[in-house]
């Protein structure tokens, strides 16, 4: 298993052929309660640096980012009745959505924790 | 950083910035958005309890001279005359288009008319009053005291605790009242729909007041993000969004602050509007709105009747945490201004569907006496 992370803030866990996204623990803290997330459809085709999901917080709503090109697969059903498990556990319970990837040689553009965590001191 | 050397910072900067408070711009100063018990604990304490909120980025001003009184009214469509000493009221300075330049709260401080005006607009404000007020009445812009608000129905059991007089006042009333030794001007007023007060203090004795204020057990440091779900969940105008240059008070709902003998007599700016569309009625109107499901529509969202054509724009949105669920407020064509009106929102691209209520959002809970 792959984990990387994009320098809009989100997550990427990419295990058989599959890559999971949802946004970082840094993400959600700047962000605050997190009250409501709109995910795409599944089959949805995305596109790197396209719109993938909308989350909003008490005050503003902000985009996420598709991270990589593919198609989703499945989306986190749980966020509609909770959307704060964003909040408790960004990481884990909260992801957005599975995609399948167009190329998975796009992984490699991305960052690995070690390189995120000095990108997140640096901001 | 560097952009906030440049704001102007209030009397108790140092203490939000200890307090560990997320510093935005707004109207020019740096003001705490947030504390670290974040936007929604922030909001649901202020309605359990009570919380304090920095509101001396509000411009304060003091009218003095024998013709106060109707010098003021010809620029405000409240009755002012009739308010007894102690007594405030809430108003607008309205253009001669009938348009709304800014609201504002108006007490009559006995000696003194002392208003409370908006940050974004005390600049533009003052050069009215200066170009309007006829001579004999002088305007004194007090810059030399912060002002604060303790809102939540447990405000009045904290603050009598340092002021025994302030339990007896009642909503929109005020008095001058030393708070712990402090000199302050005392209003039973607010901006979250909560019994509370605002406060009116020294600067140099501000931060000291707040520190008390904050170590009583029930009081949490409230930010302006809480401070914007508060009022808007309480159905209360914010000026530059809800009401501005390009609505009347009529279309934004407020006919009663136009009191009754001004609507008899006229003789502020706008009157001939105002007064035909009471007479008439206006073309649209502001109204509380309820998204269904979950999803906040925001500002300047697109409202559709159900057949798709457009009736009108939201001008608060977002998300109420007491109300648990996304709230709005907007201008509607007058004919679908009725609560129960169904109606869809343009939220990214997609109708969804919402309906036009009755505000508040959440019941005012003011002291009457």
């Amino acid at each position: 298993m792959t984990k990387k992370f994009s320098q809009e803030h989100e997550w990427i866990e990419f295990e058989d052929g599959v890559a999971t996204v949802g946004i970082t623990d840094y993400a959600q803290q700047s962000l605050g309660d997190i009250v409501y997330v709109e995910l795409p459809e599944v089959g949805k085709k995305l596109t790197k640096d396209g719109d993938a999901a909308v989350v909003e917080s008490v005050k503003a709503a902000s985009d996420v980012y598709a991270p990589l090109d593919g198609e989703i697969v499945e989306i986190n059903e749980e966020l509609d009745a909770n959307p704060a498990l964003v909040n408790e556990a960004p990481e884990s319970e909260g992801w957005f959505f599975k995609m399948s990837l167009a190329d998975e040689s796009q992984l490699d553009e991305l960052m690995d924790e070690a390189a995120y965590k000095d990108f997140v001191e640096g901001l | 950083m560097d952009q906030q050397t440049e704001l102007l910072k209030t009397a108790l900067y140092d203490l939000h910035v200890e307090l560990g408070a997320k510093m935005v711009p707004f109207a020019g100063y740096a003001m705490p958005v947030q504390y670290p018990l974040g936007v929604k604990g922030e909001h649901l304490h202020t309605r359990a309890k009570a919380g304090l909120f920095d509101v001396s980025h509000m411009g304060q001003v003091r009218l003095t001279g024998e013709h106060r009184v109707a010098e003021l009214e010809k620029l405000v469509p409240g009755d002012i005359a009739i308010l007894k000493p102690g007594r405030t009221r809430y108003s607008a300075f309205t253009q001669d288009d009938g348009t709304i330049l800014d609201d504002l709260m108006i007490t009559n401080a006995g000696d003194s008319l002392f208003l409370v005006i908006n940050a974004a607009c005390k600049d533009d404000d003052i050069v009215h009053m200066r170009a309007n007020l006829g001579d004999g009445v002088s305007l004194e812009e007090i810059d030399d005291r912060a002002l604060m608000a303790l809102q939540g129905p447990e405000a009045a059991k904290v603050l009598s605790r340092f002021a025994p007089a302030v339990a007896d006042l009642k909503f929109m009333s005020f008095a001058e009242i030393e708070i712990a030794g402090i000199p302050c001007f005392v209003t039973r007023s607010g901006y979250t729909g909560e019994d509370g007060y605002e406060i009116s203090v020294p600067n140099t004795d501000a931060e000291a007041l707040a520190r008390k204020l904050l170590a009583e057990d029930e009081v949490e440091a409230i930010g302006l993000g809480a401070r914007d779900s508060l009022r808007l969940e309480a159905g209360l105008c914010l000026y530059g969004n809800d009401i501005d240059t390009t609505t009347t008070p009529v279309e934004g709902d407020l006919k009663w602050i136009i009191n009754k003998r001004r609507r008899a007599e006229g003789g502020f700016k706008g009157a001939d509007v105002i007064l035909d569309q009471l007479e008439n009625g206006a073309d649209r109107k502001r109204v509380g709105i309820k998204p269904e499901g979950k999803a906040p529509a925001r500002e300047h969202t697109q409202i559709l009747n159900t057949d798709g054509e457009e009736i009108g724009e939201i001008t608060s949105g977002g998300f109420g945490p007491t109300v648990d669920g996304p709230i709005a407020m907007g201008y509607v064509a007058i004919e679908f201004s009725k609560p129960g009106t169904k109606i869809d929102l343009m939220v990214r691209g997609k109708a969804r569907p919402a309906e036009v209520v009755e505000l508040p959002f959440a019941p005012h809970r003011y002291f009457r006496g």
